[in-house]
């Protein structure tokens, strides 16, 4: 009797310590260091209303704007999740050959054999805010002529908004699309 | 692969070693209740807590004593968190209005957290409450993975006692263990992480008005804290879907490297502590040896798989290059593949990428090492393991040599061998029952994802991690059943306490027996040529256990693949 009274306060001790004061504790932290970050990296548009977070892709489905990755989940961020389809399901190559019509719809310049596979696979999240430098480059024929900007001013766009390998080491060279989608609309607002 | 990928891989191991080394010599202090530095800071915070939860540190505990407090307490928090589950839709900190649980679900949840698992039938930013992501998910996430460390030295303190009871005292272990290695380092991590970008806010989800003029509903919430002691727990249960996939989770590639070194560092440390009880750096170091190289063929097998990419898609629609299906730009392949393989080697489920459109071979790996669950394995869990296997094959040594079988000193009896087969068993006697039953049944065969081959490794996928404790998942498989729900549940209930006993069981009577000195006809266990047996052994008498269900899933699905066969 003696332990199962020791092993509810155990529990409830425990409980109060690591699921009440030690997150509480650093939503305070967070909020006071680290505010922007805390709350999800949010954006803001010109007229001051939230237009999403740097880390969660949108949907972009108009021309004039480069497109993220593929999502199985719609950019849903409050659902996220890939396809979960396997590599020999007959619904991957119908989904496959859906996302190579949508970028094509996009980009009616650029052939099958140029498109990259991290254009046309969705993401794992769903929301992977990057693309790769390469699929950045094979979309600004189409944001030129929707925008009216030149190919050259796009191109140093993207090149200035290339992120490279932690340290020089870790990861992949990419480019965060709402960054590159922001300063595409400054200089067409302009 | 290429040369710059493989060093990606590379480096982050050896910063792993780098740092496991010295938190393998803390742990050991604090294992054995040596002075700290801040012994001023840890000492009155542990007498509050000993008065708070009524304990007598002076008291020694014996196996019984000691396996009877660890079972109650986990079932005490079991039915604590299942009840969070089952209200927190009433309760406080729901911004976002979201449900309660049913009652499978929450049995099935409340199971998962308490074995260290974390396998997760739900999608967090859908059906988890910020309450329950605190008080359920964040609480077990500390306590899970401390209940296995302790387990794991209460057994190390078995092989050293020399005719005497007693294993340590519980309450002062799990005490300990959070006031002087997961709470501050947790703590630590959890500040950099939001540093790095992950949110930590009791706002609830934000509406957005997108570039284009949509609408788009961005959740987010306390998601450092727990991100951090997810990864150093070797938990896994992520607070989004994705887990960590999921850019709130791991937005760049150097939080995924630190989440990766946070889920390696304490199996890691625990094979140096492990050494220090056993007063034999030799030991540990062969250990470390055969389980790092075991883990990095694993990796190298998951890059070079997803690196070639999927020759369908080439075939049928022109799409050349790597398989990028379910994973992220940021990460790369290299970071993508490492994950996969210390997500299952390490036993912790986390994932950065959707296992379930892995290519068969890169699929394999994790399924190989949640069947081993002793790749290092998860926290005092995996210990626990490599120790039961140890003791296997010194067992089978003695008979291949005719001496009686001794490790560290301790004759191996009749008993002990009962109960470390009986432990190895339950292992596969899960797996392939229940995946046998699922496969069977209407019920388990409707909530796959994918069909055929690959639907097969998906439900192979679930009982294999549930029974490892692991919690990844071929995520496809739709788990939220009640079928599913109950025996998974089960299978992480059993996978975890069943061979705990036993090897609570071992400990208690090899902590009776006296200490041999080492003779000239000891068979040494600190050699490599033993640790080739070893490995062996794991090969032989753990994995082929599973071969034929491997050849049905994976094996099967990549000479699908090769062949060009979609699925009918």
């Amino acid at each position: 009797m003696r332990s199962v009274w020791q092993s509810i306060r155990t529990t409830i001790v425990f409980m109060v310590l690591c699921g009440l004061l030690y997150p509480l504790f650093l939503v305070l932290i967070g909020q006071t260091v680290f505010p922007f970050q805390a709350n999800g990296e949010l954006v803001k548009g010109p007229n001051g209303a939230v237009v999403g977070s740097r880390l969660i892709a949108q949907p972009v489905t108009q021309p004039g704007l480069f497109q993220p990755r593929p999502s199985a989940v719609n950019y849903a961020a409050n659902g996220s999740g890939g396809s979960n389809l396997g590599p020999t399901n007959p619904a991957l190559i119908k989904e496959v050959r859906g996302n190579i019509l949508a970028f094509e719809k996009l980009n009616p310049t650029v052939s099958v054999s140029q498109i990259g596979p991290t254009e046309v696979e969705s993401s794992a999240s769903g929301l992977d805010p990057d693309i790769t430098v390469r699929d950045a480059m094979l979309q600004i024929p189409g944001v030129a002529k929707a925008t009216g900007l030149s190919t050259h001013t796009l191109k140093k766009l993207v090149l200035g908004h290339v992120r490279g390998r932690f340290l020089g080491i870790w990861g992949e060279p990419h480019v965060n699309v709402m960054d590159l989608n922001l300063a595409v609309l400054k200089l067409t607002h302009k | 692969m290429t040369v710059q990928g493989s060093l990606q891989i590379l480096v982050v191991l050896a910063i792993l070693l780098a740092i496991g080394i010295p938190v393998g010599g803390y742990l050991y202090r604090v294992s054995t209740g040596q002075r700290s530095k801040l012994e001023g800071v840890f000492a009155p915070f542990e007498r509050l807590l000993y008065r708070l939860v009524g304990v007598n540190p002076s008291v020694e505990m014996d196996w019984k004593a000691y396996l009877k407090a660890l079972l109650l307490v986990n079932l005490v928090m079991m039915l604590f968190v299942y009840l969070v589950f089952r209200l927190m839709g009433h309760l406080p900190l729901n911004p976002d209005h979201l449900p309660s649980m049913s009652w499978d679900l929450a049995f099935n949840t409340a199971a998962s957290f308490v074995t260290n698992t974390n396998w997760q039938n739900y999608a967090g930013e859908a059906s988890m409450t910020y309450l329950g992501q605190m008080i359920a998910i964040t609480f077990l996430q500390f306590t899970s993975g401390a209940t296995g460390f302790v387990a794991a030295i209460a057994f190390v303190r078995g092989f050293i006692n020399n005719r005497r009871s007693s294993l340590g005292n519980f309450w002062v272990d799990i005490i300990r263990l959070h006031v002087r290695v997961l709470i501050p380092f947790a703590l630590v991590f959890a500040v950099a992480l939001v540093g790095l970008g992950l949110p930590e806010t009791l706002q609830g989800a934000q509406i957005a008005h997108t570039l284009q003029g949509a609408l788009q509903t961005i959740s987010r919430g306390p998601v450092a804290s727990l991100e951090a002691i997810k990864q150093l727990g070797t938990n896994g249960g992520g607070f989004f879907n994705a887990n960590s996939a999921h850019p709130f989770e791991d937005p760049t590639a150097l939080t995924t490297v630190l989440e990766i070194i946070a889920m390696g560092l304490f199996p890691t440390a625990l094979i140096f502590t492990f050494g220090k009880f056993m007063r034999n750096r030799k030991l540990a170091i062969m250990l470390y040896s055969f389980l790092i190289a075991m883990v990095i063929a694993g990796v190298f097998v998951v890059y070079g798989s997803e690196a070639a990419g999927n020759p369908i898609l080439h075939h049928l629609l022109g799409i050349t290059g790597a398989n990028m299906e379910g994973k992220e730009v940021r990460f790369g392949l290299p970071l993508t593949s490492l994950f996969v393989g210390t997500t299952t080697a390490y036993t912790t489920g986390a994932v950065n990428a959707m296992h379930d459109s892995l290519t068969p071979m890169g699929g394999l790996i994790p399924i190989v090492f949640m069947m081993f669950n002793l790749v290092f394995g998860g926290k005092g869990a995996g210990l626990l393991n490599i120790l039961m296997f140890l003791i296997i094959t010194v067992f089978l040594s003695g008979l291949m040599v005719g001496r009686t079988p001794e490790i560290f000193g301790k004759k191996i009896e009749v008993r002990e061998i009962k109960l470390a087969t009986t432990a190895m068993l339950v292992h596969p006697f899960l797996i392939l029952v229940l995946t046998a039953i699922a496969v069977t049944t209407k019920t388990g065969i409707a909530s796959m994802n994918n069909t055929y081959l690959h639907g097969f490794s998906e439900v192979l996928y679930a009982f294999t991690s549930g029974a490892a404790n692991n919690g990844s998942a071929f995520a496809g498989l739709n788990g939220n059943t009640p079928f599913y729900n109950v025996s998974i549940g089960l299978d992480m209930l059993l996978g975890r306490y069943v061979s705990i006993i036993a090897m609570f069981a071992i400990a208690g009577s090899l902590a009776m027996k006296a200490v041999i000195p080492e003779s000239s006809g000891t068979l040494k266990t600190d050699t490599f040529s033993f640790g080739f047996v070893f490995v062996a052994v794991v090969v032989i008498v753990g994995a082929l256990t599973f071969f034929p269900a491997l050849v049905v899933g994976p094996i099967g699905e990549q000479i699908q693949m090769w062949s060009g066969q979609l699925s009918p």
